[in-house]
């Protein structure tokens, strides 16, 4: 492509309408997911003639912005959003702020009211560029049609390079409709942006000589390394000198489930082999991950006797909440690769995985299952067996997202996707429908409670109109359900304003109502085949509502805060580690 | 322990926004912070005073440097560099105490830069502690209202390190 294109249509300046199409055409962008307004009437109204990339029409703005997200974690590509001022735009804040929390690449353009009545209360406006300040990578409020194309541009490098993240640019109704001629840079200069992609080598030397010689060493791995691509390079890695591989809920996927070196997730839902390996690991090999509060517990008590180093993207990440022995920062997948090649000889670990496989078998992830009540931990089981762990699997938060986390055996990278720093629920059916955009090979599965299904049910109908063939499985236990288990543990069993059931709507009459094929069950022996069911159909939507259990709660759980020693492995009989 | 910090960032709408939003947002502490132009026009120079122990003040710098809009980060404690400060302070003045005054105004190099017959406002450059000393000298007279302008700081011209941290990234 020419590095700088200078172009005028018939011999008239382009509008800033015009060239916000021009530039989205050269960011390659194929899907928009967005809702008109009054302030962005005129870009709807070129949209309407617009080709080369298709707009979905979503139900509600959080809906848009979480859709780009599904969408741009299940392809790698930036997600793109068109809402319109005012409440357009703040009701993009949550989703935005999720993107954030989980560094997700999407550039999210907002309406503004015409330049000349900003600052002046005007109809629908929101000052969104003061809003998402602290929740965006950076922000833009475009006050010249000259700058739009530099503008964009520059939003769509911030969003997908470095650590990626969210990037709002706001538009005022009065640049989009005047007039310039379209520069396109395709080259990018921000003096005050120069991400670290090279991982400095005397100190990738020294993390290879450190594993090489460790007795028991282990990955932690996070989702840097699904963002950066690295799952092969880990693999390789992983597989060459034995390493035990454990994921964080963002991490799950970058190694497959299903291979004797993965212990599965950490933390506070993590298996109960993968935090006594961390307990009890000499050295610590953090990729791509973040010492987040939910993998740590207490830090003081987190991982003690480990030589920690940590190799991650962004220089911020590193001694902020856990000071490490050697950091290395730069891009997780090169640095892996670099890893592998200087390790001078692989560590034994022979004792050490025989150790781990002692702790998998004293205690494994069980749940009942004699008594003929449905569970979600069978249902996802099920679920797994039958897409022989290649779906991509999108849950909301809460109890489900963690039985998801522990009983689904992914075996891709960009298969499971989930709201994890921000814990937003409402999160699965819109991303959902976004990831179906990107991924046709494979079964779309949004895993909802019955809580987080509600808060963005209005998407069914974005199912509907675009004919995805999407399988949304509804996992209903009447119950806030981890709401529920914490206020049965922490808070005197006072059940305060968790209980759904005698207010919950008739699902499958939801679903019938919004034109899709709907089933419920409360009975195990009929989960296979309803979901043989779901899976033959290719066309549409079908949903599933599943009964299940609503006293069950989610073990392993280290309480918040607190050490992995004071891991409770079910509910009556806390086994506390000696 | 307090630090001042250096931050060119780039002279455009929203960048001391950010900068301050990224102090509360994250926690983090100012003591006094000012901006002013550079000896490039589309360049500003923020000095900030915080305070916290070497991890704060790690995450501080590299925070400020994650921002796009920021160009350049010094921490000053690393370096010798010089620390400037601006006082106005309005003294309300009664019979006898305008020469006491006076001398002490002289004593700080200060100057005398409004009056009136009830008080007189007294202007005093320097590091931050003198501006502390002369506010102690002055207060048993009765400061009736006082702008102090926040820390400016530049690194000296023949840079020493005084002591410089493991180069870790």
């Amino acid at each position: 492509m020419e590095d700088r294109i200078k172009m005028k249509r018939n011999n008239n300046l382009l509008t800033g309408a015009d060239i916000f199409f021009e530039c989205l055409k050269r960011e390659k962008v194929e899907y928009i997911f967005g809702y008109p307004g009054g302030a962005v009437l005129k870009l709807y109204e070129h949209l309407y003639d617009v080709d080369f990339l298709k707009h979905i029409l979503v139900r509600h703005e959080q809906g848009a912005v979480h859709a780009a997200e599904g969408y741009a974690k299940a392809s790698g590509k930036v997600g793109a959003v068109l809402v319109t001022s005012g409440p357009g735009a703040t009701n993009t804040v949550t989703g935005i702020a999720d993107a954030y929390m989980d560094s997700v690449p999407i550039v999210v353009f907002t309406g503004q009211v015409s330049s000349h009545l900003i600052g002046n209360d005007a109809f629908q406006e929101a000052d969104i560029i003061g809003i998402t300040r602290p929740i965006t990578k950076h922000n833009f409020l475009v006050r010249d049609v000259r700058e739009l194309a530099s503008t964009i541009r520059k939003a769509f490098y911030i969003a997908s390079t470095g650590r990626p993240g969210p990037v709002v640019v706001d538009l005022p109704k009065d640049v989009i409709a005047s007039k310039c001629e379209f520069v396109y840079d395709e080259e990018v200069d921000i003096r005050g942006y120069k991400p670290t992609y090279k991982g400095h080598s005397n100190q990738i030397k020294k993390a290879a000589e450190v594993i090489s010689k460790a007795k028991r060493p282990l990955l932690y791995v996070g989702g840097g390394v699904i963002m950066s691509n690295g799952s092969n390079e880990l693999a390789l890695f992983a597989r060459e000198n034995k390493l035990p591989v454990t994921m964080t809920l963002q991490g799950l996927g970058a190694f497959p489930g299903t291979d004797e070196l993965s212990l599965g997730m950490l933390g506070m839902h993590g298996t109960y082999w993968a935090n006594r390996a961390v307990d009890s690991c000499d050295v610590l090999v953090s990729l791509g991950a973040r010492f987040d509060d939910r993998v740590t517990g207490k830090v003081d008590t987190f991982a003690t006797g480990a030589f920690k180093i940590h190799v991650d993207i962004d220089p911020t990440a590193i001694d902020k909440n856990v000071v490490v022995d050697l950091p290395i920062v730069g891009d997780v997948k090169h640095i892996l690769a670099e890893l592998a090649s200087e390790i001078p000889a692989p560590p034994d670990t022979s004792e050490w995985l025989a150790q781990i496989n002692a702790w998998k078998d004293e205690c494994p992830l069980t749940y009942e299952d004699n008594d003929g009540r449905l569970r979600t931990e069978y249902v996802i089981e099920k679920i797994s067996e039958k897409t022989k762990g290649e779906a991509v699997i999108v849950t909301d938060v809460g109890q489900h997202q963690m039985w998801t986390a522990q009983h689904y055996k992914y075996n891709n990278p960009r298969s499971n996707l989930t709201s994890g720093g921000l814990g937003t629920m409402g999160f699965s059916l819109p991303a959902s429908i976004g990831a179906s955009f990107a991924v046709k090979d494979r079964p779309v599965i949004s895993i909802s409670g019955d809580g987080g299904f509600q808060m963005n049910i209005q998407e069914l109908t974005t199912a509907v109109a675009n004919k995805l063939p999407l399988k949304i499985f509804i996992i209903n236990n009447t119950f806030l359900g981890m709401v529920r288990q914490w206020q049965e543990l922490f808070h005197k069993e006072k059940y305060s304003f968790t209980d759904l059931g005698s207010s919950n709507p008739d699902f499958v009459k939801v679903g019938e109502a919004f034109g899709i094929e709907s089933y419920s069950t409360d009975n195990p022996k009929d989960v296979g085949s309803l979901l043989d069911k779901a899976f033959s159909v290719k066309d549409r939507p079908f949903l599933i509502e599943f009964k299940v259990v609503k006293e069950d709660m989610v073990f392993p759980m280290i309480p918040s805060g607190a050490s992995i020693s004071d891991m409770m492995v079910n509910r009556l009989n806390p086994k506390r580690m000696t | 322990m307090k630090h001042t910090i250096s931050v060119l960032v780039e002279n455009r709408f929203g960048a001391f926004d950010r900068v301050a939003t990224m102090f509360s947002g994250k926690g983090f502490n100012i003591k006094s912070i000012s901006v002013g132009e550079t000896e490039i026009s589309e360049v500003s120079r923020m000095t900030i005073v915080t305070e916290g122990d070497d991890q704060i003040i790690d995450q501080v710098v590299k925070q400020l440097n994650r921002l796009i809009d920021t160009i350049k980060v010094v921490d000053l404690a690393e370096v010798y560099h010089v620390e400037r400060e601006l006082a106005l302070i309005n003294i309300g003045i009664h019979k006898g105490s305008m020469e006491e005054i006076k001398n002490i105004c002289d004593i700080f190099r200060g100057n005398i830069v409004d009056i009136t017959n009830k008080s007189m406002m007294i202007e005093i450059t320097g590091p931050p502690d003198k501006i502390d000393a002369a506010v102690n000298v002055l207060a048993p007279f009765g400061i009736k209202e006082m702008a102090r302008s926040g820390i400016v700081a530049l690194k000296r011209g023949e840079q020493v390190k005084i002591h410089k941290k493991e180069n870790i990234t």
